[in-house]
């Protein structure tokens, strides 16, 4: 018989994070996905499910509100982002410092950021709601919104503007028709890096609005915090979270293949 | 024929301060085929992104139709480019590429009526889907792609993806088309299939065509008239036949075709005399005993048999290549002076014979120096030292710190050296041209003084090099240059 001894190949450095994976990414999974049938008696049960689903503790509000200040949020920083992606890359040569500018505010962590934030507004004698929690969460999420648009306009060669100059396109045009279009992957991402995160954040609202916003995240997370002790629901609203991040994925992906193919309009 | 469809007046470009193309002038006639021909860096593609619109000039003007466009932007011209790299739209396939241009177009609608302020108004309107499909189809049968409209651009091999670009280009219908180098990806078989495909678009639409290359034997096929190029300047401008054999200079005749260059005096009218020899030749009106170069096209020296009545000069056969429909010969004269020179003709030759060489007194194509010596404005920095070039040379003088003075340095006493670091300054190679005996090289020193070099040693040009001059060889004269 041959003995199978352990040989040391490349395989082998992946090995770690192998492991890493297993234990604190699949494991949890596996426990979300027990806890939600548990009931707390440690049964088997649907009741979290239809807890949840029939909006008793008011969790599919909750998912509603979270959704809307996502979207909103997003479309926020797409609106402030790209034109400031868009000048980045216009001048390019001169921009790196204020690439910098934009993205050195991600190098402070964010609950220090949100809690100075909260103490600027409080200063300001600004009342803590809706509009401050946008705020903090359009600030939190604006970089992560341009550098992807600044890295794909960018790298837009220059020669297909021209081409649309050269073909009688004017400003405008050439913007819709060229630059926009050529675009849309950074577009994507960007939105996706930003609307997902958005979606599933806690700490900003709470912070932002002394507890009254209570968004999908902080839903979550007090669900599993010692008081409430109620693991079962916490556990279905983490799979709802799951498979809207896996949907919006899939979303993604659908829309960075049609930018590969090719459409006539 | 003084069908003017785009002037250049004088046009002046620089990056900075430093100058691209230095006051052109041209004018290219309605249906002509123009050739921008030069080495690069020379300024043709500068020239043509002018009159595309997507560079202004500094200064100078564009005149089309005899209008000013120098200030009007790329899509308010009815000029249309096809790019070095086509430039095709990657997020639309080969029909919307195609109907890119034509989406944009509006056409007058009935007759032009006046308003209510007494203004001719023309109304305008936007082509209809049929028109634009019926054009980019039509479009698409002239450059044999019928069947592609659905493709992706990406997926096009070169030479289709550069018939898009053209097939974009020309849906517009312009005036004038520029073309920027456009067959420098292809290979050569496709390049030669592409220049008699341009040439037939050209002879059938009877457009304007603007070329760009760097290849002379493309512009010598495709043009109707061929303006060549250098360091911003144009050095000629005439048809093929004319550039070829009677090239207004040095350069151009290097450039254009294979060239023998020879260093020689004017004797007197009709008499040039070259290491010695002394040779019949047609020109006339040169200053007597006035250096000149003399070019000699190869396939214009026949070989004969040394002890022939019309053999001029004797030479020795260095090399003997086959070249499908004539024998390159490399051949070494016989003289106190020895030159290299290279004959194309039928005849089978050895290498170490005697051969006897004839040339037509028409065939010697004499052309004054572009420079005799270099001159240049210098400083005595202190006792033989002069400061020129913003480097300290030694020398010869005896004039005080300070003084202004006029310095000459002859060709061959400009030394060239491999390391920069040997020479009292640098310089870059910017051309080379081979004189039979000895290299003439053009070097630019970092202050963008040019100067001549003769030399028998080889460089490429780019190369840096170093720049030593002898003590003794340098002339000095007190007081400025005045310009002439």
């Amino acid at each position: 018989m041959k003995k199978h001894r352990f040989r040391f190949s490349r395989k082998a450095f992946a090995y770690p994070y192998m492991i890493f994976l297993l234990l604190f990414v699949v494991v949890p999974l596996v426990i979300i996905l027990i806890n939600a049938f548990l009931d707390d008696a440690n049964k088997f049960t649907f009741a979290n499910f239809a807890e949840f689903f029939s909006d008793a503790g008011g969790g599919l509000t909750v998912l509603g509100n979270s959704l809307i200040i996502g979207l909103v949020t997003t479309v926020i920083c797409l609106v402030i982002g790209y034109p400031c992606a868009y000048l980045l890359a216009k001048y390019h040569a001169s921009s790196k410092v204020l690439v910098l500018l934009f993205i050195l505010p991600m190098w402070v962590n964010f609950l220090i950021r949100t809690l100075s934030t909260k103490a600027i507004f409080m200063a300001l004698d600004v009342k803590l709601g809706m509009g401050t929690v946008l705020f903090g969460m359009v600030y939190n999420y604006l970089p992560y919104m341009i550098l992807p648009l600044h890295t794909t306009l960018v790298s837009i060669d220059h020669s297909y503007i021209e081409a649309a100059e050269d073909l009688g396109a004017d400003r405008m045009t050439v913007f819709l028709r060229t630059v926009l279009p050529l675009s849309t992957s950074g577009i994507v991402s960007g939105v996706t890096m930003t609307f997902i995160p958005a979606i599933s954040t806690f700490a900003i609202s709470e912070i932002l609005s002394s507890s009254k916003i209570f968004l999908f995240g902080d839903a979550i997370n007090m669900h599993f915090s010692k008081t409430t002790n109620s693991f079962g629901v916490g556990s279905v609203m983490s799979l709802v979270m799951l498979v809207l991040v896996i949907v919006a994925n899939v979303i993604v992906n659908l829309t960075s293949k049609d930018d590969e193919g090719v459409s006539a309009l | 024929m003084d069908d003017k469809i785009i002037e250049i007046r004088n046009v002046y470009k620089a990056y900075g301060d430093k100058p691209v193309v230095k006051n052109i002038s041209l004018s290219i006639r309605r249906g002509e085929f123009v050739t921008l021909l030069g080495p690069s860096g020379c300024g043709k593609t500068t020239t043509l992104r002018m009159i595309a619109g997507f560079e202004q000039p500094t200064s100078g003007a564009i005149l089309f139709n005899g209008e000013d466009i120098t200030a009007l932007p790329p899509h308010k011209r009815n000029i249309n480019t096809v790019f070095q790299k086509y430039a095709l739209f990657p997020h639309l396939n080969v029909f919307g590429n195609i109907a890119f241009g034509l989406k944009m177009k509006t056409v007058p609608v009935g007759e032009p009526v006046t308003d209510k302020r007494g203004n001719r108004v023309q109304k305008m309107r936007h082509l209809t889907k049929q028109e634009i499909a019926d054009k980019v189809n039509a479009a698409l049968r002239m450059v044999d792609l019928e069947d592609y409209g659905h493709r992706a651009v990406n997926s096009l091999s070169g030479g289709q993806q550069q018939r898009v670009a053209i097939a974009r280009a020309l849906v517009n219908e312009p005036q004038v088309l520029l073309l920027d180098e456009p067959l420098g990806a292809l290979d050569l078989k496709m390049r030669k299939d592409m220049q008699l495909e341009l040439m037939q678009m050209h002879k059938q639409l009877g457009i304007t065509f603007v070329y760009v290359t760097h290849d002379q034997e493309e512009a010598l096929t495709m043009s109707d008239t061929i303006v060549v190029m250098k360091d911003g300047e144009i050095q000629q401008i005439g048809n093929p036949t004319k550039v070829y054999d009677e090239p207004a200079n040095a350069f151009v005749a290097d450039f254009i075709g294979e060239s023998n260059i020879l260093s020689g005096t004017m004797v007197k009218d009709c008499c040039v005399e070259i290491s010695g020899h002394r040779f019949e030749c047609v020109d006339k009106g040169f200053k007597y005993n006035e250096p000149i170069d003399v070019i000699v096209r190869p396939e214009d020296i026949r070989i004969v048999p040394a002890d022939a009545d019309n053999c001029l000069v004797e030479a020795e056969v260095l090399s003997c290549v086959f070249k499908g429909d004539h024998y390159q010969v490399t051949a070494l004269t016989y003289g106190d002076e020895r030159n290299e020179i290279i004959i194309h003709d039928n005849v089978e030759v050895s290498v170490g014979d005697v051969i006897g060489i004839y040339i037509k007194p028409f065939d010697f194509h004499i052309m004054h120096k572009s420079r005799l010596i270099n001159e240049l404005d210098g400083e005595i920095w202190e006792e033989n030292v002069v400061y020129m070039c913003e480097g300290k040379f030694p020398c010869v003088s005896a004039l005080p710190e300070g003084t202004k003075v006029h310095v000459k340095v002859d060709f061959d006493d400009v030394e060239l050296t491999d390391d920069e670091e040997d020479g009292v300054i640098g310089a870059t190679v910017i051309s080379s041209i081979y004189k039979g005996s000895y290299w003439q090289y053009i070097v630019r020193t970092d202050t963008y003084y040019d100067f001549f070099v003769d030399n028998d040693y080889e460089w490429s040009i780019g190369d840096r090099v170093g720049i030593r001059i002898a003590p003794d060889k340098i002339i000095i004269e007190e007081g400025e240059h005045e310009e002439a």
